[in-house]
């Protein structure tokens, strides 16, 4: 998964990280940096022709391509609303964003859910790096990897999942091929993955809130429950804004775990919105289409990332 | 842990119930645990199993007629009739040069991104030049757009420049720019004491040599940290090779991996098999984990809080 490097977005660091560069204003002709503006060019050329190369441009093309008839192999023409248009009639794409926003509710509340009471419990009984090394195993594999192996385990005669489930007495469970299960199964091989790495970056977190703050808790007499309600949660609120914005930016734009595991079937029960978008580009080269598609999923995550930023306000901790 | 009373209670009771509490978490640990490691387990030993024999004991904890067969099988050292004997589909993954693939990609893509990184972070951090504050906050901006917007474009731009199929091509995107790498550096240096760099520079030192002997020794956790994120990464990335390679020559291990699992027949896969190659896919990475495991967990929880 891409966002791994690009992983904190957390637009909670970005104003603390612009002030000090404020302070102390640019001067470029004071003695001891003359000669520092054509140095500091050369040094962010590399990463400026990358910025302007393949972040800007491809930015603004993927916006005019949305508004173009382009197959590749012919120049883009020019065909206004039109794809918009389409993308309105298209019971596919609706579906698959249906599909879409199903695995995201699903992958990130148990994602998030399990990932705070992990991240709690390891931060009130142990301190042993070897237990957090072994639970964020998972997370240095691939999806591919990960999705072969649930793929065999979930399999419907003999994986071993199935096995234990008829051994309890159960009826088998058609996980990756029937299509009330095609999402949930996806979505629990996506929590297997991530459960390790978010529970690392809240357990970070808890590390940052002063034990103190629990000693007067525990003084006045509130029970662990409680604290966890009125002193962790509240004072975790931005770290776990970060978790949230990234979680849910990564499951929307799930696709190697579904298309080792399901390939977007069984009959598109499973055709999550990338999915259908690299179909329409690399099956049926219509580039101008899922480059509308992919403009249209881009508008969604800025709406969502909107909302929840305000909704949990990022920016503002508790602990002032 | 049920009751909401904040009233003090008798000491022995609290200790009782707290005790209870912990039993509780222990428990949901240790199961937690064991669902993270179980498939680790099951990859492995289902790799040194006989794949007919698999079919009669599928639910057996140890390899099933163990053997090194699916292994032989997928590094295509086994002759046809072995793999067909034991359940091997025929179909077989040059493991070996995929493998290089991937470090050659993984390698480059990691170097070249952390050191670009770091050079535009000191022009951030230490530098006084126009426009700066300027540039800063427009890199940022690249946080904000997801990989969505830009894949397609960039894959047109690629073919266009005649790079699909190479390493170049593979490499172009992501190995010049890293708008977190660049925020991530910057923040770190801009904390680092500037007395040894101005020392150094009294000296006659010029910038550029400041930079390699001063700033980035010093700044070798930070680096350490994102070097190994991004070899992870680039290790497993699989959306942007799947695009712009076409057949085997660049194309890395995790992708090579799905078009094992793909073309594997349906009816009866070569489970022993998959399982083999996916077990050598992420050794590298178990590795890298039994190397680094502690610094692997610090420097997650450390981009986290960031």
């Amino acid at each position: 998964m891409a966002i791994v490097t690009s992983t904190p977005t957390q637009p909670a660091a970005v104003p603390s990280a612009v002030a000090p560069a404020r302070r102390k204003s640019p001067r470029p002709n004071s003695p001891a940096h003359r000669g520092d503006g054509k140095l500091a060019w050369i040094l962010i050329s590399p990463a400026l022709v990358g910025f302007l190369l393949f972040f800007v441009y491809p930015t603004i093309r993927g916006a005019y391509l949305s508004f173009t008839d382009f197959r590749v192999l012919s120049a883009p023409v020019w065909i206004g609303l039109d794809n918009f248009v389409q993308l309105i009639h298209d019971d596919v794409f609706w579906n698959a964003l249906g599909v879409t926003v199903y695995f995201v509710i699903i992958s990130v509340t148990l994602s998030i859910g399990l990932s705070i009471i992990t991240a709690v419990i390891l931060h009130r009984l142990t301190a042993s790096t070897v237990l957090r090394g072994l639970i964020i195993l998972p997370f240095l594999i691939s999806g591919v990897v990960a999705a072969t192996v649930w793929s065999w385990m979930l399999d419907a005669q003999l994986g071993i999942v199935n096995i234990l489930i008829e051994r309890l007495g159960g009826d088998n469970i058609l996980f990756l091929t029937s299509r009330g299960w095609a999402i949930p199964s996806i979505a629990l091989i996506s929590v297997w993955k991530n459960l390790g790495y978010t529970s690392i970056i809240i357990f970070a977190g808890l590390q940052t809130i002063p034990p103190t703050i629990y000693e007067a808790g525990r003084i006045d007499g509130a029970n662990e429950l409680q604290m966890f309600r009125r002193l962790t949660l509240p004072l975790l609120r931005p770290v776990l804004a970060l978790v949230l914005v990234l979680n849910v930016i990564g499951a929307f734009q799930v696709f190697d775990i579904v298309q080792v595991a399901t390939k977007g079937g069984p009959a598109n029960a499973s055709n999550v919105l990338q999915m259908y978008i690299y179909s329409k580009a690399f099956g049926q080269f219509d580039f101008g289409y899922a480059s509308a598609m992919s403009l249209a999923l881009f508008a969604v995550l800025i709406v969502i990332t909107f909302l929840q930023m305000r909704l949990l306000r990022a920016s503002e901790s508790d602990t002032d | 842990m049920t009751s909401t009373t904040v009233s003090p209670r008798p000491a022995r009771r609290i200790v009782r119930r707290f005790n209870l509490g912990k039993s509780v978490a222990w428990t949901y640990l240790v199961v937690v645990l064991i669902v993270t490691i179980f498939p680790f387990y099951w990859i492995l030993r289902t790799a040194l199993s006989n794949n007919f024999a698999l079919l009669t004991n599928p639910s057996s904890l140890l390899p099933v007629d163990f053997t090194l067969g699916a292994f032989r099988r997928v590094l295509g050292l086994a002759t046809t009739q072995e793999a067909v004997a034991e359940g091997g589909s025929g179909a077989s993954i040059q493991l070996g040069h995929f493998i290089l693939n991937s470090l050659i990609y993984a390698t480059l893509s990691t170097v070249l991104i952390v050191f670009f990184s770091a050079i535009a972070a000191y022009a951030f951090a230490r530098l006084h030049w126009r426009g700066r504050d300027v540039m800063f906050n427009l890199f940022l901006g690249a946080l904000m757009v997801p990989g969505i917007l830009t894949l397609l474009p960039n894959f047109v731009f690629t073919k266009e420049l005649g790079l699909l199929n190479t390493f170049a091509g593979m490499l172009l995107p992501t190995a010049l720019f890293s708008a977190f790498n660049i925020f991530f550096l910057r923040q770190f240096m801009i904390g680092l004491s500037t007395e040894t760099e101005e020392a150094a520079l009294i000296d006659g030192a010029g910038r550029i040599r400041v930079f390699f002997r001063v700033t980035l020794p010093m700044s070798s956790g930070p680096l350490f940290t994102l070097t190994i994120l991004g070899f992870i990464t680039a290790w497993n990335d699989y959306f942007w090779p799947l695009l712009v390679t076409s057949d085997d020559s660049v194309r890395p291990l995790t992708l090579a991996l799905a078009v094992f699992k793909q073309s594997s027949p349906q009816a009866a896969p070569d489970w022993a098999g998959l399982m083999a190659a996916t077990l050598v896919a992420a050794l590298p990475m178990l590795i890298l984990f039994m190397v680094f495991g502690k610094r692997i967990v610090n420097s997650i929880g450390f981009t986290g809080i960031k």
